[in-house]
């Protein structure tokens, strides 16, 4: 009964972190745990050599693909986008992946009322004593948020590219016709 | 001063201090990324990883023999990438062939960053294909300001910004090239609950290797990159809702 107790406490007391991170903002300390202690990964770094620049041979690949009439590579099928709203969230209900954390699932829900967090429900989670002792202490609790279209005042931008896909798509299809 | 090429099949982007730019440095990090490509471009019959594959293709010969010393590094580099994500990194395709290409973007990055470092440039950032390793700040003097791509629209619109100066930044994701990236643990497995995960790491051949193996392991990636050392990640799932390590928003603040 006490460890009930206990880990309702704890769960309730996640809730309240997290609606109280999303109103007031991130200025509140991220960690809610100790870390668990990282062990070191040994990196071996790239050594620079000094290459020689071999001489390319120029009738590479960028010819072939203008000269040869390529059919217009379809679209790729994306999943359906959600729509963003600039700073805010968007109303309805949301359901966390099911994460497994070693010990257990976690998996919140979440419910966005006029634009701001209104709700959040753990749907599943660690059971078990042991686990849940032991969960309580090891597992990382990530915060999460839905995403939201920024202004694009940025020197530079992290994503896949598309002009990298619309190359190899219509490379193969030039290759194809080879 | 900023200037780009498509080597690679991938825009490369170099952004150099207006102080610090000279033509010739432009040319001998372009030039670097056009060899790298000339040794390891699984589409050119000339390359040299063509030539290894040919050989496993046909007679089943080992890769190992009679390889140039950066490709010895590359497998090599490989294959302690490939212990460091228990298998969720490797450069075999399902085929029994070799492409080392998610390791060779991010370590050409690298090895081009170090060439402008070794004569003397501070303030630069050397980008493919939306990976970024950072030095320095930009022309403002302010840290760089790194935006995170939304891995739902094909126009350029940020859903984060991330602000650094010295580390790498790569997005590993499907939104673009398909399925390009498949879990090596099960060849069946599409990955298709995370949309991009982006990690931040010491610099971007790290990064990159690791973000590249995160995704691989679908929604347990996030807390493969919060357990490691040095690295932050931002984990998008097909729903548009976003996960963070514990100290991402320490980046997220000028």
């Amino acid at each position: 009964m006490k460890k009930i107790i206990l880990s309702s406490l704890l769960i309730f007391s996640f809730g309240a972190y997290i609606l109280h991170v999303r109103i007031l903002g991130a200025e509140a300390p991220v960690a809610l745990k100790p870390r668990p202690n990282k062990p070191p990964v040994a990196l071996n770094l790239p050594q620079y050599n000094q290459i020689v620049i071999e001489p390319v041979v120029p009738a590479i690949i960028k010819p072939e693909v203008k000269t040869t009439p390529t059919p217009t590579p379809k679209p790729t099928p994306t999943p359906p986008p959600p729509v963003i709203n600039t700073g805010k969230y968007r109303n309805g209900t949301y359901t966390g992946d099911s994460v497994d954390a070693s010990y257990g699932y976690v998996q919140v829900k979440v419910v966005i009322s006029g634009g701001k967090i209104a709700d959040v429900q753990f749907l599943d989670h660690p059971r078990g004593g042991n686990s849940t002792r032991i969960n309580n202490y090891a597992m990382p609790y990530l915060i999460s948020e839905a995403i939201a279209l920024q202004d694009s005042n940025v020197d530079t931008v992290s994503g896949a590219s598309y002009t990298s896909e619309a190359y190899r798509q219509s490379l193969a299809s030039a290759l194809a016709q080879a | 001063m900023k200037q780009e090429q498509i080597i690679m099949g991938t825009p490369i982007i170099i952004e150099i201090n207006n102080q610090e730019a000279r033509q010739e440095l432009f040319n001998e990090a372009f030039d670097y990324f056009k060899y790298v490509d000339s040794k390891f471009s699984t589409y050119k019959d000339t390359s040299e990883i063509t030539a290894i594959n040919n050989k496993i293709k046909e007679a089943n010969l080992p890769a190992q023999a009679g390889m140039s010393e950066d490709m010895k590094k590359v497998f090599e580099l490989s294959e302690e990438t490939k212990k460091l994500t228990d298998g969720y990194f490797d450069i075999v395709t399902p085929d029994g062939t070799y492409d080392p290409s998610g390791l060779v973007k991010g370590w050409s990055i690298f090895n081009a960053s170090e060439i402008l470092k070794n004569h003397g440039v501070k303030n630069f950032t050397v980008e493919a294909g939306g990976d970024i390793q950072t030095s320095g700040k930009n022309e403002n003097g302010d840290t760089w300001c790194i935006g995170i791509q939304n891995p739902f629209s094909k126009k350029r619109e940020i859903i984060k910004k991330i602000y650094v100066s010295g580390e790498g930044i790569a997005t590993s994701g499907n939104y673009v090239r398909g399925n390009h990236i498949y879990n090596p643990k099960d060849k069946n497995d599409t990955i298709e609950d995370i949309s991009s995960i982006t990690v931040i790491g010491p610099n971007i051949f790290e990064a990159d290797r690791f973000a590249t193996a995160a995704y691989a392991m679908g929604k347990q990636g996030i807390y493969f990159i919060e357990k490691l050392n040095g690295f932050e990640a931002y984990m998008i799932d097909k729903n548009g809702i976003a996960t963070m390590t514990t100290n991402f928003n320490n980046y997220t603040k000028q």
